[in-house]
């Protein structure tokens, strides 16, 4: 150390950015660390390991991280569009990115259940008798083959496909609220990516595709990195949208915040406690990860 | 936590104003219509009888939530709740005297409703008891009996149903709920869904809540079916002690319970689809309230407490949704 700042107060700001961050953040983690010690130990490892509650870990972590991926993809598309062309709407178009940040979730959540419901705009054009469901019709050959496999089963409602209410309605609710994270994290980078770059990969004989993997995409992988882990994490935690358009049923479509509240119902405090610590758990993992690439790709680089 | 906050400044508010007695009525969700007209009529008959002024708060929200709301702080003068166990649970803190059932007439319930299935006009799945909802192809809408008051009375009526039928309850409430699409998170989540997203055949509900439907908006679309049995949902009022003392309006707080008992009070809960005390009103209202076998939870389960070990984890309900053993 013995490095001189230019500006002085380093314990100053130190000591508020301590208490700052204890009153915000760890003193209502540490209530939460106690209401599940308060159940006691073996109590709290039936909880989180009880079958439901297993099952819902498969539902909210699997799915997110699908959505997470999706998003992984086509925010990084988008984001792209929006640096490197100009066109008449791009203003908008970039505003409107943000919105599943500002909207609030059960907002989202009931727009979503109102265009995917069965008999709502989106919904009902995939009925059996409408031209998009037809396909999947148990009338035809591959309807009735699909009716025959397990893991379709959720998914063909009476009438047509189920999108509301099984688990393609909790992955379009939680690619909804990701979407935001990659585009905003990855749109910067790509502002930084000088186009000359790109020329004098082509000058110097690279193919387009040569260009893309060898150039861009190493340059952009941290940021896409970031962008999906913070929407998995978004994803992960998120209850407002997704209770209303998830069916909620035990084993298939319940995800691990409703069974918190649940617990709540039931007056378990220390159950719901410890589901909630799990959670934590798993999110400071999740963002433990992102830093370190982050830190590892940054000492790869020559960054830092 | 912004919410309770307000509702701790509205009655501080009031008194700032030098106003009269003020009472927070801490409530269920679908009460909200019934206490805005049952309070101006409290408020109308106070003030012909003291002279004094009162005033009235309300703050509504799913039961269970509210009970521990009132646990946790928020100072309600009285709490009128949708199942006996949320009053147990505030008696439980210590915040209601021990005795609260035995304190007003009817178990402290003024009102009951029973649960009764909605279906579309002209029945076209021809649903007509219970055993008709158990059957393939149907399809039933039922809120989560773990998050849910209505859920869970309908849970134990349709097992009350199967016991009495000399059947096996446990593989009975396993066929209906095989039937059952989606487990809402509460009583009008699933009303929204049955409504306005048009899934399943039947749905489960408090009569109050259905006869609003056919009554206001839904009127023409759908029509009541009410089942050979069913439960009698009691629900409890009670004076908060604690809080009453503190605020010193125990006088008001209990007058106030009590008019609900009044002709008319009874003649607004019948208004609001509840059925009355008054063994006389109910008569005269039949086509309402049609009459069936009913038993309370306390008479077919012995009390709340043992009611709930169905919707325990591991309990009978969670045995539904567990997967074969390999």
């Amino acid at each position: 150390m013995g490095k001189r700042f230019i500006l002085p107060g380093f314990g100053l700001t130190l000591g508020y950015t301590l208490v700052y961050l204890t009153l915000i953040v760890l003193v209502p983690l540490s209530a939460l660390f106690l209401k599940t010690e308060s159940g006691g130990w073996q109590h709290f490892w039936n909880t989180i390991t009880s079958p439901q509650v297993v099952a819902s870990y498969k539902v909210s972590f699997g799915i997110s991280l699908i959505a997470a991926l999706i998003n992984g993809v086509f925010g990084v598309i988008a984001a792209w569009v929006l640096v490197r062309y100009r066109f008449p709407g791009r203003r908008l178009l970039d505003a409107i990115v943000d919105l599943p940040f500002a909207l609030p979730t059960a907002v989202a959540g009931i727009a979503l259940t109102t265009l995917y419901a069965p008999n709502d705009w989106i919904g009902h054009l995939f009925a059996y008798n409408q031209p998009l469901g037809s396909f999947i019709s148990p009338q035809t050959p591959f309807g009735a083959w699909l009716a025959t496999q397990g893991w379709a089963k959720d998914f063909l409602g009476r009438e047509g496909l189920r999108i509301a209410f099984s688990q393609l309605g909790i992955f379009i609710a939680l690619t909804f609220i990701g979407m935001p994270f990659v585009v905003r994290t990855v749109q910067p980078v790509i502002q930084d990516l000088h186009l000359d770059v790109e020329e004098a990969a082509a000058c110097l004989g690279a193919t387009r595709l040569q260009a893309f993997t060898r150039v861009i995409l190493p340059g952009l992988l941290p940021a896409i990195f970031t962008g999906v882990t913070l929407a998995y994490g978004r994803a992960v935690g998120e209850y407002g949208s997704v209770i209303f358009i998830a069916g909620n049923l035990p084993f298939k479509t319940q995800i691990t915040p409703v069974l918190i509240v649940s617990k709540l119902e039931d007056y378990d405090y220390s159950g719901a406690a410890g589901l909630g610590f799990v959670m934590l758990l798993a999110s400071f993992v999740i963002l433990l990860l992102s830093n370190g690439f982050q830190a590892w790709d940054n000492r790869r680089r020559g960054v830092a | 936590m912004k919410f309770p906050a307000a509702i701790f400044a509205l009655p501080l508010i009031a008194t700032l104003h030098a106003a009269p007695t003020t009472l927070l009525n801490v409530s269920y969700d679908v009460t909200r219509e019934f206490y805005q007209e049952y309070n101006a009529a409290f408020t109308k008959h106070w003030d012909a009888e003291k002279k004094t002024g009162i005033q009235i708060d309300q703050s509504h929200a799913g039961s269970s939530k509210q009970a521990r709301a009132v646990v946790d702080g928020l100072a309600a003068d009285v709490v009128t709740m949708n199942q006996d166990s949320d009053i147990q649970l505030i008696a439980d803190a210590g915040l209601i005297a021990k005795d609260w059932r035995s304190r007003l007439p009817d178990h402290a319930a003024p009102y009951t409703s029973i649960i009764v299935f909605l279906v579309h006009q002209g029945n076209p799945k021809g649903i007509r008891d219970w055993s008709d909802l158990a059957k393939p192809d149907t399809q039933v809408i039922i809120p989560n009996p773990k998050t849910s008051g209505n859920g869970r009375y309908s849970y134990l009526a349709a097992w009350l149903y199967a016991k009495a039928a000399g059947s096996d309850p446990q593989q009975f409430v396993t066929a209906l709920f095989k039937n059952v699409p989606l487990l809402p998170a509460g009583g009008r989540d699933a009303t929204t869904a049955f409504v306005q997203r048009g899934i399943g055949d039947a749905l489960l509900t408090f009569e109050s809540e259905a006869l609003q439907i056919t009554n206001t908006f839904g009127a023409g679309q759908y029509e009541i079916v009410t089942p050979t049995s069913s439960i009698l949902a009691e629900a409890p009022v009670s004076v908060v002690d604690k809080v009453a003392d503190k605020h010193g309006t125990r006088e008001a707080a209990t007058e106030y319970l009590k008019y609900l008992w009044s002709g008319e009070g009874q003649q607004l809960a019948v208004k609001h689809f509840f059925r009355p005390r008054s063994q006389a009103l109910l008569a005269a209202n039949t086509a309402l309230f049609p009459k069936l076998k009913l038993a309370t939870v306390d008479e077919a389960f012995g009390g709340w407490s043992e009611a709930r070990k169905h919707f325990k984890d591991g309990g009978t309900f969670d045995a539904i949704y567990q997967p074969a053993k390999p």
